[in-house]
């Protein structure tokens, strides 16, 4: 075998990879709720189950960016070390909110019903939270960030039609317009909550 | 007494609109959608939110947890005479909007679910196949026709409300409700003020009875519970105009300016 033939291979072989790797994002919608579904059903500590759950979230939720959005006009008078402290907090509080709201379900059955593609960075993904005899169903949207399609990653979740990200970034502006924009009383407030 | 409570309501926010507009001049409340609802009496609202968090502790809560012992067809017979009720705002309110066919489901649904739903406690229609019921009001008809939602206030008792969405409730109350009519106003004996109030207080804890966990699921997860359920409240009310109950994603993204800045970074 020649070398030609060898980089051609090689070639081959890498293109398969990279196309094996792209994720269809109701594919990996699905995928994800899957994995919290089956880890929600273990007979474990409510405790240990929110401990997986936030490895799935670090590994499909797009915490950084999602932190940084919700800031809104107030990202832009922080410095670099202040953008780190927040990126660390948002982390910690994304991780124990997110985590804490999932596990009070038992059992949940998530079915990914369709997909639309606003653009090349984004898709939304329709699902329902089937109903039980104790609850509604629940429509629930993905807006999957898909720049990269071997790595797709949640950026918003839409619950009946509400954005989390949306509310989020509201509830942190309001924190912030109260205290004369001072990101230290965000600090602070995340810090109480993350201890609590 | 429940007359007299929603009067006191309307002019202590009438009162309290003048003192904003007088301000600055500027009303809301014009065709012009403003790029962001403001909360313009923001400690007041405060105030009253927090009271009307001690009353859901003490009185709304409790009951609507007692609510839900009750047996499940006494609950959801209770829940759908109230939603069936409420056909009778919804269907001016489709009409005012164009929605002619709509008003005309609903006008079958009514009829269907008040004779052979036994008084609407059983949605007849829903089991025929109707398409699902969406509820509107006077404030969604202000703004689907171009109203802006004003200053956002909470009110006592009632929640949650903007200029735009109290004048729309006013609306019920001069005349613009059959079911207020009726009650209030009607010469009939089977009738009353007392069954009228009954029936909105039972709207009220069925619909608190249906969200006791996300309520306190939002709660225990909220930085500012306040700014939560303002941001939830605005969202809703814009699906709720734009008759999207998925969620409108040229609303949701308007401001979407932010991302396009954090990937340039």
């Amino acid at each position: 075998m020649n070398i030609k033939k060898i980089f051609i291979l090689l070639l081959l072989l890498s293109l398969k990879s990279v196309y094996a790797k792209s994720v269809e994002p109701d594919v990996f919608v699905q995928s994800t709720v899957n994995r919290a579904s089956a880890i929600l059903t273990k007979s474990i500590s409510k405790q240990d189950k929110m401990n997986e759950l936030k490895l799935i979230a670090k590994d499909t939720v797009d915490i950084k960016g999602i932190g940084l959005y919700t800031l809104g006009s107030f990202r832009k008078n922080l410095s670099e070390s202040q953008k780190n402290e927040y990126s660390n907090l948002f982390e910690n509080y994304f991780l124990k909110t997110f985590s804490s709201r999932l596990s009070e379900y038992t059992n949940p059955k998530i079915e990914v019903i369709d997909k639309k593609v606003l653009n090349k960075n984004y898709t939304i993904v329709n699902s329902v939270l089937v109903g039980t005899s104790e609850r509604p169903e629940v429509k629930i949207d993905w807006r999957i960030y898909t720049k990269n399609p071997n790595n797709p990653l949640i950026r918003d979740l839409i619950i009946e039609g509400l954005s989390l990200v949306r509310t989020q970034k509201e509830e942190f502006s309001s924190i912030l317009s109260s205290n004369d924009g001072d990101i230290n009383s965000l600090f602070k407030v995340l810090e109480e909550f993350i201890v609590k | 007494m429940f007359k007299n409570l929603i009067l006191a309501i309307i002019t202590i926010s009438l009162v309290s609109f003048n003192a904003y507009a007088g301000s600055d001049g500027e009303l809301n409340l014009s065709k012009e959608q403003p790029e962001e609802i403001k909360d313009c009496f923001e400690k007041l609202n405060r105030v009253t939110f927090s009271f009307n968090q001690k009353l859901d502790k003490t009185i709304i809560k409790p009951v609507a947890k007692s609510y839900r012992n009750l047996p499940d067809p006494i609950q959801r017979g209770a829940g759908n005479a109230v939603t069936n009720l409420s056909n009778l705002i919804t269907i001016p309110n489709n009409i005012l909007q164009g929605d002619m066919r709509t008003a005309i489901i609903n006008t079958a649904r009514l009829a269907l679910n008040s004779t052979l739903g036994i008084f609407g406690t059983i949605d007849v229609a829903n089991k025929l196949g109707f398409p699902k019921y969406e509820k509107e009001d006077y404030g969604q008809t202000l703004g689907a026709w171009g109203f802006g939602p004003g200053c956002y206030f909470v009110l006592p008792v009632l929640g949650p409300s903007t200029l735009r969405d109290t004048a729309g409730s006013f609306v019920n109350v001069v005349g613009g409700d059959p079911w207020y009519n009726a009650s209030f106003h009607g010469n009939n004996e089977f009738l009353s003020e007392g069954l009228y109030t009954g029936s909105r207080i039972l709207g009220g804890i069925d619909f608190r009875a249906n969200n006791i966990e996300s309520f306190d699921n939002l709660e225990n997860n909220s930085l500012d519970f306040y700014a939560s359920i303002r941001s939830l409240y605005l969202q809703d009310r814009e699906n709720k105009i734009k008759n999207n109950q998925q969620g409108n994603l040229e609303i949701l993204y308007k401001d979407d300016d932010g991302w396009e800045e954090l990937e340039n970074q």
